[in-house]
Formats: C-alpha cells, structure tokens, sequence
C-alpha cells in the first residue's frame, strides 16, 4: 500500500516506556504485522494519515535501552537505523523516554542523535509528572539537546496531536549529533575514522566497527578492508566504549541538571511493600506456583469449548462437502486435506489464546520480571536463566510462539539450550494422543475418592515433559561450551495495572504467529500427507476389487466403505512406508498402523488419533467413543493379542513424550539458530531418547 | 579485600567506585552503573543470587558474579 506521500518513522525506546501503547494508539487496528528481512522478529508497523498529502508508516522497532544490542531483537534497531538502504531505515525516529528514568532514556536518545538522524524525543506519563513530584524545563531541554521535545500521554491520548504536527515537519528537523565525544576518546583514532568513511556520520563508523556481525552486503570491498583495519585491537575497542559511555552520561547529566526537578519524597513505596512478598524466599515461590495452578486450570477450562465446538464443526464441513460437491480429486482434496488440516491449525487457538492472555497480563504488571529474579538460580544450574520460563510456559500451548520468546534471553548458550528443550513441554498437540491413550489402557478408578487415576497419569506426563526439559538442559550445559561472560542483566519495572489494549494486541501476534509460522507448515503437510493417503502403487488402484474378493462382501453391504476405506490406506503410498517402517518400530510394540499414524503425525501430533480412526476404518471421526472401541478391540495380527495393551500405550505415551513430532518446530529453530545444525541434533536427541524409553517400558512392562 | 556491591547488605546504600570493565556487560554499564553513581541493595534472591538492586534511577537485577565485580564504598 505505498502512496505517494509517505514517509516512515521508526519509534525507538526502552522497554517499559509506554511505546508499545504510542504505537497502538497512533496506528489503531490498522496495524499489520510483517519481518524485519533475514530473521524472524515480528515488525509491527501501520500507516496513519498525517494531512491530506502525507501519510506515515509508522514503524514500532523492538524495544532497547541502548543502540549496542544485547539480544536479537535489539539488534534489529542497530541494524534499521545504520544503513541507509535497509528497506525500513526511517525518514525520522521518534524516540519515547519514561518521565521517571529521563537520565537512562537519554541514553539512547544521544545514540540516535549522534548518528544525525532527523530526530524527536517524546516524554511519556506526562500526565504522572506532578504525581512523582517532577518538574521539566521543556523550552531549555530542547535547546540543549538540539532537538524538538513533546510531551504524551500514550494511555490517556494526550499530546498525540503534537506528537503528530512535529513528524509532519520531519524535513526541518535539526540533525546536529548530541555530542563530540570522540575528541575526548582517542582524537587521531576518530579523525582517522572519519577520514576513512567520508559518507557516513562519525558514530554510524565507529557502531560499524564495533559490531562485526552486521551485513557488509551494502559495503565496497573498501569499506570493508577499512572496517577490519580498524578492528586490530578489540580490546582497545572495548576500553573505547567503556570510556564513551561514562562520557555520554557525564553529558547527560549536565543537561538533566538544568532541566529536571524531581522531589524523591514522593516516591511511593508500593514496589518496596510488593516485592517483599512476591520474591519472598517462601511466600514468592508459593505465589508462583499458584498463579502457574491457576492458569493451566484456567488453560484446560476454558480452552476445552470452544477446542470442542471447532473440532465437530469442521468434521461436519468436510463431511457437508464430500457429500455436495461433485465426487473428483477437489473435492476429495478439499474434504480430506484442506478443511481437516485448516480445523487442525484453528483447534489449538483456543488454548494459546488464552495461555498467552494470562502470559502478557504477567508481563505487563511487571510480575514476570519477579519470577526472572526468582528462578534465575534454579534455572541456570539447568544451563538456562531466570529468563526462560516464560518460554517453558508457553510451551504447554504450543513451541512455536514459545521459542521465538526466547529471543530476549541474552546469554547466547543460555538462550540455545532454552530452545533446544522446549519441546519437552506438554503442547497441546499432545493432549488428544495423550486423552486417548490413557482412555485406553488407564482404568477410571478413582484414589481416595477424589483423584481421577487417568487426570493423574495425564499430570505426571506434564511433570515428566517438564522434567526432561530440565535434566537435558542439565545434560547441554555439561556438553555444550560456549566461552562468554555472563550478559545477564534484567529490568525489575515498576508494577503497573495492565493495559487491555496492550495485552489484546500481544494475544493476537502470538496467535498469528503460531498461524503463519506452524499454520502453513501443517497445512502443507496435511496437503502432502492426503495425497500420500490417497493414492498408492497397484494394490490400491485395484482397491474396490480385492476388498470384494478379500471379505467377500459386495459394494452395498453396510461394511464396505469402511472396509474400503481402510484398505485404501493399507496400500496406499503412507501404508507403504507404515509397513517399511515397521521392522524397526516394532521393537517398541508398535505395528505398521501405529508407523502410519506416527509418520503423519509430523504434521501436528495430534492428526495421530485421525490417522488411526481411518486406519481402523471407524468411519465417524466425530466420535471418539468409536474410536476408543474399536482401538481396545484390535487385536495384534502376530502376536494375537490385544493391540492396545497397557505396555503398548505405555509405550506410545513415553514415545510422544519425547519424540519431535513437529516439522513447524523443527523449522522455528532452523530460523532461529539459523543453523541447521541444531534442530537435526534436537530431532535426533529426541527420537533417541525416545526409542530408547519406549523400547525400555515396553520390554519392561511386556 | 575490597567491599563490592555482593558484600552489602540488603537496604545497604553504597557509591561506586571502581569497576572491573572488562568483566561486566557493556548493558550494564550502558544501565548507569558507573563509577560515582549510587547504589543501593534491595533485595537478594532464595538461593543467594541474583541481587536485586537500584542504580542510577534504575531497578535491575543482576548476577552475583557480576556484583562481585563492582567494587563499592559504603555510605
């Protein structure tokens, strides 16, 4: 939707100052959410009408205390902001700064300045000033910052109007950098800088070469000779820093003690009286554990609805379908493939929707970053850090939104063995494969009157994936050696009633991002997975025939198309490769059925319960009674047995358990490690770990 | 030995005085914890670690490898 007249504008800020409210309250709901180019951080960004020729597409960078990332979302600002060609670099910055920390906001602001681009700094909580007993200069700030200042209200809409008339006049804004601060570091260092890199601004050269990791594509052979000539002695760099640092604050100093008043005495002491309890050594893990209590309660209750009414209604589409559009590979296509693998994209909203109200309403008040301070030691003797449990939760919904959460984690091993575990946790895509098979082979009894035994067996595989996930981070802090410094360092924000707005906005990215990252994949895979079902080498093509012949039945006998159905699939090209597999799965009790429903469940675990239905030619997908039935009923051809027998669903439970049987999930850590590496290493771990429990209960309990 | 921001105790204030550079996060420095800066301890975890504290206007929690690094004196 590019117009003529429009113009980008990037808004930069520290976490916690109200910029994500900035944003939705400029751009509304006309929002859209795409990628930065090359990685997978979500770019939020909305086009607003400034007057009748100029439109602006705001852009909302990650949120960052300084312009020297720590993380990769952080890294997407320094990215945008120095190259000129990047597809998003801004035509201006507005950058938001909290009203109670001006001091750590101007930080960056001096970056941004020195980099002389067109910029404006907008002070938030306005509205709070007299509250905290603050007072600002506003006319002596701007002349010593060079620079104009607008004070907003994002919550309560004030100033926006201001906000917007000084991006209107983004040509005329002054460029000036905030500071010489290179004189006082190394003159004949800079001077030689600037003389190697005549186009740039001196700051944009020195982010240059201090950051190695950026793209070069952008840069002449010679800019890149010049670059690592420069870089001879990182430790020099590093001193450099240091000493640029201390100076940029000396500067601001300055400036804030000429401009801003603020009296202490009202400081309220609200944190002080909800931090004892909430990180009380006792107090602040009970609280924790009960709030986590409360949300998978709340997960399980409230999902199960509306997870119900998705599931039988699509069943009822695909049925409607097959039945009035003409007969042909179509509709076939869209009844077996399409519809069921769109209803097995949609059926896991509910739970991740409300998961992720309950994540983002704790992020907001500022609790999360408690349970950070709380868990930080106990994490990181699992080779992890306070940080990934956000992500570890998550993965109850699904592992897709819940590793890309990993992003914040700074510690590079830290962050890979949270990503690398995730998977563990009991996703949702678990449950139905999960419900089934303890239905199975787990009696309903009850202990003690009260405790269900198969609610229990389904607790402890959420205990177990928990568990696993924790003992193999043990395991890859032991292997993997990473050299780095701690690089731990988290913000405890002040607690704060959550803006509704703000929670509405993350529950739909995270939602959307589970559509299009695993949406599309599982779609595919359904697409794939049917035309494998649906088609087949000889035996299949004659089908009708040996069905007739086999059970001696005609086309109108009540069996036949469920026998056909299932015949279908025994030769079709996925019941090939069911039976290829079997030798090597039926060590852990599992026939070639179960191998096709495992093999398709690689689309999402749960097409496992099905796949079997089609297998065990139920017919009625809708009902899992059926299901159930016939499943306790089939009977091993080999042993003469019961195929669903307590060591055999023992089996399969430890199987899902740890296998990853998710290609979205081994796509989201390709993206994320951007290596291939990784999630091979992960799928195998898995699948050994796996084999080997799987093997070890069957032959155990058989 | 010298007193660091890890051998405070908690509601202990302190000013900073000398920092081990190249042992600490540019992040944290980047913070406002610099020298000549207060700092003020508020809060330690279960298990020791990690430390919760206030600098320059600034809530932060930190590790206790990285406090062992701040060098402070007590006010």
């Amino acid at each position: 939707m590019a117009r003529l007249n429009t113009i980008k504008v990037a808004l930069v800020g520290n976490p916690n100052t109200g910029k994500t409210s900035l944003f939705n309250e400029l751009t509304g709901l006309k929002q859209k959410v795409g990628n930065y180019p090359g990685v997978t951080v979500d770019k939020k960004s909305g086009i607003i009408k400034l007057h009748d020729h100029l439109f602006a597409e705001i852009i909302d960078l990650p949120g960052t205390y300084s312009i020297n990332p720590n993380s990769l979302d952080e890294n997407i600002v320094l990215e945008t902001l120095l190259d000129p060609k990047n597809p998003d670099f801004p035509d201006m910055v507005v950058v938001i700064a909290d009203i109670e920390n001006m001091k750590r906001n101007l930080l960056l602001f001096s970056q941004i300045k020195d980099l002389e681009l067109p910029a404006i700094l907008a002070i938030n909580m306005s509205d709070m000033m007299e509250k905290r007993g603050i007072s600002i200069e506003v006319a002596k700030l701007k002349e010593l910052l060079k620079s104009e200042v607008v004070l907003i209200s994002a919550k309560k809409g004030l100033g926006i109007e201001d906000l917007k008339d000084q991006i209107c006049r983004y040509k005329s804004i002054n460029r000036e950098p905030f500071a010489k601060l290179t004189d006082r570091i190394d003159p004949e260092f800079f001077k030689k800088l600037g003389e190697s890199f005549p186009n740039a601004s001196l700051y944009n050269s020195w982010l240059r070469i201090t950051h190695n990791h950026l793209p070069l594509k952008n840069l002449s052979q010679k800019e890149r000779d010049n670059l690592e000539s420069f870089r001879k002695d990182p430790e020099k760099l590093k001193r450099f820093q240091h000493r640029e640092t201390v100076l940029r604050y000396q500067k601001i100093n300055e400036v804030l003690k000429e401009t801003v008043m603020q009296d202490n005495s009202k400081a309220t002491d609200i944190r002080s009286r909800l931090d004892k309890i909430l990180t009380h050594k006792i107090y602040g893990y009970l609280i924790f554990a009960c709030i986590l209590f409360l949300v998978f309660q709340s997960v399980f209750d409230w999902a199960s609805g509306p997870m119900d009414w998705i599931d039988v209604n699509f069943a009822r589409l695909s049925s409607w379908v097959s039945t009035h559009l003409p007969p042909g590979m179509l509709t076939d296509l869209l009844a077996e493939g399409i519809i069921p693998g769109i209803g097995g994209i949609l059926i896991f909203i509910p739970q991740i929707v409300i998961l992720f109200l309950f994540v983002s309403i704790l992020e907001e008040t500022g609790y999360m970053s408690r349970v950070v301070f709380l868990m930080d030691k106990i994490m990181r003797k699992y080779g992890m850090s306070g940080k990934s449990v956000v992500p570890l939760i998550s993965g109850t919904a699904c592992a897709i939104p819940a590793i890309m959460s990993a992003r914040n984690i700074g510690g590079w091993k830290e962050r890979l063995i949270t990503i690398l575990v995730t998977p563990f946790t009991t996703c949702s895509a678990r449950l139905p494969v999960y419900a089934i098979i303890i239905a199975l082979i787990i009696p309903p009894t009850r202990i003690l009157g009260v405790f269900g035994l198969q609610g229990l067996t389904l607790f402890a595989l959420y205990i177990l994936g928990f568990a696993t996930a924790l003992f193999s981070g043990y395991l890859l802090h032991k292997i993997i050696k990473v050299r780095g410094q701690s690089v731990f360092v988290a913000e405890m924000p002040n607690y704060k009633v959550p803006s509704l707005k703000n929670v509405f906005y993350t529950v739909v990215e995270k939602s959307k991002a589970f559509v299009f990252g695993a949406g599309k994949i599982i779609l595919a895979i359904s697409i794939i997975l049917w035309f494998l079902a649906s088609n087949g080498p000889a035996d299949f093509k004659n089908a009708s025939e040996n069905v007739t012949r086999k059970y001696a039945i005609d086309e109108n006998s009540a069996d036949y198309e469920n026998k056909l159905a299932s015949y279908k699939l025994e030769h079709s090209y996925i019941g090939v490769m069911g039976r290829a597999i079997e030798p090597a799965i039926s060590p852990l009790g599992f026939d070639w059925k179960i191998g096709i429903a495992i093999i398709s469940s690689f689309a999402a675990r749960e097409v496992f319960v099905g796949t079997l239905a089609t297998i065990y030619s139920v017919g009625d997908t809708e009902d899992t009674l059926t299901i159930k039935q016939k499943m306790a009923s089939e009977v091993n051809a080999d042993t003469g047995e019961k195929q669903f027998s307590f060591p055999v669903g023992m089996s399969l439970l430890f199987f899902y358990a740890f296998a990853l049987q998710c290609i979205s999930t081994i796509a989201i850590v390709k993206k994320e490690t951007n290596s291939w590496k990784w999630p091979i290493l992960q799928l195998t771990g898995m699948g050994i770990l796996a084999y080997i429990s799987s093997f070890l209960i069957y032959n155990l309990l058989g | 030995m010298n007193t660091t921001i890890a051998d405070l105790n908690i509601g202990e204030k302190a000013l900073i005085q000398e920092i081990a550079f190249d042992h600490i996060p540019l992040a944290l420095l980047e913070m406002g914890c610099l020298p000549g800066i207060d700092v003020e301890l508020l809060q330690i975890a279960p298990f020791n670690d990690p430390l919760y504290i206030r600098v320059n206007g600034s809530y932060l929690s930190i590790r206790r490898e990285t406090a062992e690094k701040i060098v402070v004196i007590k006010l």
